[in-house]
């Protein structure tokens, strides 16, 4: 389990030091990183994200044991509550003994974030949390009540 | 009774209702107007884990999410 929640924006460069520091001692040829910046658009000031945690690390835990079994590793951070325009809510990274998985694990990992993690993403404008519907997934089996 | 947690964006107090399904909380939404607009695009976990099936039973203690629409990053 190597995932990190954080109050506000992320230190990118804490993280991605220390994450860096553990992995390069463990053999691994390659260490994608991916790091998510907070872009300054629409008028707004930030985001600002609502995070379910127990189903956030069940389906964590899933994709290490998919990683696991091709010899990766992931690593994954991201922001609760507030986070500015042109600093970081996101930062993920697999290592492998080869690039090629590494490469093709990071893809595949963060098209999965974005459609199946239990995350809420709001925009901030004039100090109010909008929540982002239209840029938001419908999660598997959404609609059951209906 | 079961706890009803309403996530993310429904920003909504939890509740406790006694039902032995999920098709007796559908039932039990149908009175719910605010709720309704959510119905069609939210997601439902029972336990922390997402289920499929209205016939899905709920227990004394359970916990059941909803889920709207994600978007992480």
């Amino acid at each position: 389990m190597s995932l990190e929640l954080h109050d506000g924006p992320l230190h990118v460069e804490e993280i991605s030091n220390r994450w860096f520091n553990e992995m390069k001692e463990k053999n691994y040829g390659a260490y994608i990183p991916f790091i998510g910046i907070v872009r300054d658009e629409k008028g707004i000031s930030g985001l600002s994200f609502d995070i379910y945690e127990p189903i956030l690390e069940s389906w964590f835990e899933a994709w290490q044991e998919k990683a696991k079994a091709e010899g990766a590793y992931l690593l994954m951070a991201h922001s609760r509550g507030d986070v500015p325009n042109h600093t970081s809510s996101y930062i993920s990274a697999v290592v492998s003994p080869q690039r090629k998985v590494a490469l093709k694990f990071i893809n595949d990992f963060v098209e999965d974030f974005k459609a199946s993690a239990p995350i809420w993403k709001y925009d901030l404008i004039d100090g109010k949390r909008v929540y982002a519907k239209e840029r938001s997934t419908a999660l598997k089996g959404a609609g059951l009540l209906k | 009774m079961a706890k009803i947690e309403f996530l993310g964006p429904l920003n909504r107090e939890s509740i406790e209702v006694d039902i032995k399904n999920l098709n007796d909380l559908k039932e039990m939404f149908k009175e719910d107007k605010e709720i309704q607009e959510w119905l069609e695009i939210c997601a439902v976990a029972v336990n922390d884990s997402l289920v499929c099936s209205l016939d899905t039973k709920v227990e004394a203690g359970d916990k059941i999410s909803l889920l709207p629409p994600v978007c992480g990053g």
